[in-house]
């Protein structure tokens, strides 16, 4: 079985590697789940396993700062087994997993349970996101140093934004003691109220209510002031509006430790998508207007928003088969992170160097995480996909729980063949085997 | 990116009534000019056509509303179909019935029409989209999305009294916001022509950019109302105090509440509507909803003639052509 050759060479790729600064036809060479040498074969390798990558793009793995997949709790839709396959399948080989599983992770033994079942199912490293408050319920600090302890790469609230600003506060002056990272997803929750859709002429028309711009912009306008006070180090999570991130870039001007991601499909869709009810674009934030995707884009091609994520969200099948506002937020997005970054470079947002940054060392930075890159001693992660290859994502070639996304039938150009995770291939496409020989 | 309006069938004829919003003009006025024909029948003494005889309609109404539900049945019984009425909002959604599953288990009692009116915008849409091909869909009220038979028993009162929509203006006071009416209105009187539209209502009763529906905004009532040939008011839900919308019955009434006096300022012959119920006092002065303008009461009668319209367009597309000419 390949995926147990411990020693593996990679050749005649087009290899781009950001953080290294790395975009060139270079062989690799991977030793016992480590990159071993970049260009020239070290004198003693033997490959047990060749990779014949001429034509191929080799970058590497991706990093997802947040992937649900409903394990522990909700079992029944998807597992960590489950989705960590589609991940590998989508060259994604670091998971970030939000605390608001069930239980929370708000102990060390919730993530230690979910980091023995990523190993056991061992396709993907996932890496859990700990629970700023007890419960997620805003009150009453958790054990943030023992969650740290235990594996968590950061604190958040998930989809629970603080509403006491005081407990805010502390969170982020006892998280910042202890050099840990907040993910903050900016939302003002009354000015939320109960809304389903962007606040605009769309919402108006269909009658759904709306979300206004403003209910995010409050949001990062208090979490900058405490930031500020606090010297915290923040992580702005799923930026939907043009203000929020213009307010980021001000503040990183001023030097302070902000960061921030969107989801890949906030890059491509707008509140139009939502038009006819269309319940898989009932998203959280919701999309928003062609002016404020545009701002997103060029805000990350300024650097201003370091990361693309997936805010993958599977759902039961029949979650989005009922009125628009009766319907679950969320949609399955694992499989389209790499194909709706592509696109980007395709539109002219970013060059490919600089999209592929966006979801490799740009998110493994933000959180200080040693992946994304492909610097000799670091873990053999890697991505490889045919740039050339034009796809369709199919409904039935689906999960059930992964076609909760607006992208069926949508045709994308660039296609993983491989995916290594610490130095095993975890996935090959099937058009890719005749291509693979063994030495 | 044009998609086909899921309303019209293969031929461009009306297959379900959701919304106002992608119709022609010319559909429209044939809804009105078949309503037209069916005025008589109430006056009749076998108040009857056989126009749907056979065929069952399915009254599924998850909000509770007495008066709209009784038109589309008697419409519905005018029209000489059985009719079914389910308040669901009692029954099986509470059992934790998904709508999808009301829709499937109805629809194995081989309804041929769905009537529906619910609270989430939008559900008239799900129905018309997940239903069997051979039935078709009217809303009845859907969140605050739409309410196009309302919208259209509105058109042919005005028509009634005012002819023709071109050189009309026409003027919605209170919570655009909230009403599905308005939106409906809105679209309606934009479609068949209307010279200009107005809304009349202070920032928290509109939408946030109001001009995007296709209106001129006013804020002060006798500014909005002056020389306009049609008044719409509104009505008024007590929530919207609770949810600091408006400080109060009384102000509101103060300051958009029509009176006599300020009638005044509309055109000497302007006639005055309300979809109803009316809150006295609040939206209007009692003088002014008995008075000799307003033409309330004619728009519940004309509501049956309207409903008749749709349903036999939208379901009898074959057998329509023959009974109703």
């Amino acid at each position: 079985m390949s995926g147990m050759k411990n020693s593996i060479q990679i050749l005649g790729g087009r290899l781009i590697d950001p953080a290294n600064g790395i975009d060139a036809i270079r062989d690799i060479y991977i030793q016992n789940g480590r990159v071993l040498a970049i260009g020239e074969r070290p004198d003693d390798f033997t490959a047990q396993h060749t990779i014949d990558a001429a034509g191929l793009i080799v970058c590497p793995g991706l990093v997802d700062l947040s992937a649900r997949m409903r394990e522990p709790g909700q079992e029944h839709i998807t597992t960590i087994a489950s989705e960590t396959a589609v991940a590998a399948r989508s060259g994604i080989t670091t998971l970030c997993c939000p605390p608001d599983t069930d239980p929370v992770i708000d102990s060390p033994a919730v993530v230690t349970l979910l980091l023995r079942r990523a190993k056991r199912a061992a396709r993907a490293r996932v890496l859990p996101i700990g629970a700023m408050t007890q419960q997620l319920a805003g009150e009453h600090l958790s054990e943030m140093v023992a969650l740290k302890r235990a594996g968590c790469v950061a604190m958040s609230n998930a989809y629970a934004p603080l509403a006491n600003t005081l407990v805010e506060r502390r969170a982020l002056e006892y998280a910042a003691t202890f050099g840990i990272t907040a993910i903050l997803r900016p939302e003002d929750r009354h000015l939320r109220n109960n809304g389903y859709a962007h606040e605009g002429p769309v919402s108006a028309r269909l009658g759904l209510p709306g979300i206004p711009e403003a209910a995010e912009s409050v949001a990062v306008a208090r979490d900058l002031a405490l930031a500020e006070h606090t010297g915290c180090r923040i992580h702005f999570h799923l930026l939907s509006s043009g203000t929020a991130a213009r307010m980021i870039e001000q503040a990183q001007q001023q030097r302070l430790q902000v960061s921030a991601n969107v989801a890949a499909h906030q890059l491509h869709l707008t509140e139009m998508d939502i038009e006819e009810f269309n319940s898989n674009c009932h998203l959280n934030p919701p999309l928003r207007s062609l002016a404020d995707r545009d701002a997103l884009r060029l805000a990350l091609a300024k650097g201003v928003i370091g990361a693309i994520c997936s805010d993958h969200q599977p759902l039961k099948a029949d979650a989005k088969e009922a009125p628009f506002p009766s319907t679950a937020t969320g949609m399955a997005g694992l499989q389209t992170l790499l194909p709706l970054t592509l696109k980007l470079v395709d539109e002219g947002v970013l060059g490919l160097s600089e999209a592929i940054a966006r979801i490799t060392c740009g998110p493994a930075d933000i959180l200080d995480l040693p992946y994304g890159r492909l610097t000799p001693g670091s873990s053999a992660d890697l991505c490889l996909f045919d740039p050339n290859r034009h796809w369709e994502l199919k409904r039935d070639e689906l999960p059930s729980a992964g076609r909760n996304t607006p992208f069926i039938g949508w045709e994308f150009q660039g296609q993983v063949t491989h995916t290594l995770f610490e130095g095993r291939i975890v996935y090959q496409s099937a058009s890719s085997n005749q291509t693979a020989s063994s030495l | 990116m044009s998609k086909p309006n899921i309303q019209l069938d293969s031929h461009g004829r009306l297959k379900h009534f959701l919304t106002i919003d992608g119709l022609k003009r010319e559909m429209l006025t044939e809804i009105l000019d078949t309503a037209e024909s069916f005025t008589g029948v109430s006056e009749r003494v076998v108040k009857k056509v056989p126009l749907l005889r056979g065929k069952t309609i399915c009254n599924l109404f998850f909000e509770n509303s007495t008066r709209t539900r009784t038109t589309f049945e008697v419409a519905a019984k005018r029209l000489s179909a059985d009719v079914l009425n389910l308040n669901v909002g009692a029954s099986s959604t509470t059992k934790g019935e998904t709508l999808l599953d009301t829709l499937r288990n109805l629809e194995a009692m081989h309804v041929d029409m769905f009537v529906i009116r619910h609270s989430d915008s939008g559900a008239a849409h799900f129905f018309a989209s997940y239903a069997a091909p051979h039935i078709s869909v009217i809303n009845a009220g859907d969140g605050q999305h739409a309410h196009p038979t309302q919208a259209m028993l509105d058109m042919f009162t005005i028509r009634r009294h005012k002819g023709e929509f071109t050189g009309l203006r026409v003027a919605i006071v209170g919570d655009i916001l909230h009403s599905r009416v308005a939106r409906s209105q809105i679209l309606a009187l934009n479609t068949l022509g209307t010279s200009e539209v107005r809304v009349i209502a202070p920032r928290t009763l509109l939408p946030a950019d109001p001009r995007s529906l296709g209106v001129h905004v006013f804020h002060d009532l006798e500014e909005g109302i002056r020389d306009v040939d049609v008044v719409i008011m509104l009505r008024l839900q007590k929530e919207r105090m609770t949810g600091a919308l408006l400080p109060s019955e009384h102000e509101y009434f103060q300051l958009y509440g029509l009176t006599e006096k300020r009638l005044k300022a509309a055109k000497p012959d302007a006639i005055v509507m309300h979809p109803g119920p009316i809150n006295r006092g609040v939206e209007m002065d009692s003088q002014v909803a008995d008075g000799p303008r307003s033409v309330i009461l004619q728009q519940v009668s004309f509501g049956i003639a309207v409903r008749m319209a749709v349903m036999s367009m939208t379901m009898g597309t074959q057998a329509q052509g023959a009974a109703a000419r």
